[in-house]
C-alpha cells in the first residue's frame, strides 16, 4: 500500500466515527443561546423578586408564578434553538437527523431528566423549596453523562460540571439563584464557546 | 519498518471492515441497518466482513428478535478495539515517517 491509501484509511475512518456518533456537533452556538436566554431569564427574575414590594421571593404570590413562567420560558427557548439548529446543520451537512444515534441519545438524556423533574415537581407540591435549584442542576447534570455516552464532545464536562455545581448548591441553599446563573447560564456559554471554536469552526 | 507492518493488522485491510471498526468503537453498539446505511454496503457483502470480524474476535454479534422481525446488533469486544488503536497508530505513523 503506498502512503496515499494510508490517508485515505485515516480519512475515512475520521468520516464513519463522526459520521456514526454526529452528535458530536449538538451545535455549540444552541449552547451560547441557551446560556444567554438562561441569563436574560435569570435577571429578569431577580428584577422581578427585588423590585417587588417585599424584596424577597414568597412561595404562592404572583411574583412566584411570574418568575415559574419565566422559567419554562427559558426552558421552551433553549429546546426550540437547540432542535431548530441541529436540524439546520444536519440538513446542511445532508444527514438524516432522526436515527438510532438520535434516538439513544435522546433516550439516554431524557430519562433521568424526567425522573428529576417529576421528583423536583414533588418536592415543590410538599412545599419543599430549598433544594430546587440543586436538584435541577444535579439531575440535568447527570442526563448530561449519561447521554455524553453518545456524544465525543465536551458534554461529558459540562455534566460533570452541572452535577458539582448542584451538590454545592444543596451545601449553600442561600445562594441557590446564583448556582443556578452560573450552572444554566454561564457554563452554556462556556461550554458553547469550546465546542464551537473545536468543532464548527473549523468545519467550515 | 518492518515493526511498524506488524502493526497493520490484515483483518482491517479492507475498506468495510475498516468501516465497520470505525463505527463500532465510537459506539456502544451498532444495528445491522445503521451499519448498511453508514457504510453503503450490500446485506451480503456486510454479513460476510463482520462475519470475518467476529471470528477473529474483534466484534461481538447479537441476535434478537424486535416483535417479529429479527434485529442484530455489532459490538467491539475489548481486544477488538485495542487491535483497531495500534492499526491507526501504525498508520498515523507510516504517514508522518515518510
Amino acid at each position: 500500500m503506498s502512503s496515499e491509501e494510508y490517508l485515505k484509511d485515516i480519512t475515512e475512518i475520521k468520516k464513519l466515527m463522526n459520521k456514526s456518533s454526529r452528535f458530536i456537533s449538538l451545535s455549540g452556538l444552541s449552547g451560547i443561546l441557551a446560556g444567554t436566554y438562561a441569563l436574560i431569564g435569570a435577571a429578569y427574575a431577580y428584577w422581578l423578586v427585588t423590585t417587588s414590594y417585599r424584596g424577597y421571593l414568597i412561595l404562592d404570590g404572583k411574583v412566584f408564578k411570574l418568575v415559574l413562567l419565566d422559567m419554562f420560558l427559558v426552558l421552551f427557548f433553549s429546546i426550540a434553538t437547540a432542535i431548530y439548529l441541529t436540524t439546520l446543520k444536519a440538513k446542511k451537512n445532508g444527514e438524516r437527523i432522526w436515527d438510532a444515534t438520535t434516538k439513544r441519545l435522546l433516550s439516554s438524556f431524557l430519562i433521568p431528566l424526567t425522573a428529576g423533574g417529576i421528583y423536583t415537581l414533588i418536592i415543590l407540591t410538599q412545599q419543599r423549596y430549598g433544594q430546587t435549584g440543586a436538584l435541577m442542576l444535579l439531575f440535568y447534570g447527570l442526563a448530561l453523562i449519561n447521554a455524553s455516552k453518545y456524544t465525543l464532545g465536551y458534554i461529558k464536562y459540562l455534566g460533570y460540571t452541572q452535577t458539582i455545581l448542584g451538590l454545592l448548591c444543596a451545601i449553600y441553599p442561600g445562594y441557590g439563584f446564583w448556582f443556578w446563573v452560573l450552572g444554566f447560564g454561564v457554563m452554556h456559554i462556556v461550554y458553547g464557546f469550546l465546542m464551537y471554536f473545536k468543532y464548527e469552526r473549523k468545519q467550515e | 519498518m518492518k515493526n511498524l507492518l506488524n502493526n497493520i493488522n490484515k483483518a482491517f485491510d479492507h475498506r468495510i471492515r475498516l468501516g465497520i471498526m470505525s463505527i463500532l468503537v465510537v459506539n456502544e453498539y451498532a444495528d445491522f441497518k445503521t451499519l448498511k446505511e453508514l457504510l453503503g454496503a450490500t446485506d451480503g457483502n456486510l454479513a460476510s466482513h463482520s462475519k470475518a470480524l467476529e471470528k477473529v474476535g474483534f466484534i461481538r454479534v447479537e441476535k434478537q428478535f424486535i416483535g417479529r422481525k429479527p434485529n442484530t446488533k455489532y459490538y467491539a469486544t475489548k481486544l477488538g478495539k485495542e487491535e483497531f488503536k495500534k492499526h491507526v497508530e501504525a498508520l498515523e505513523r507510516l504517514l508522518k515517517g515518510e
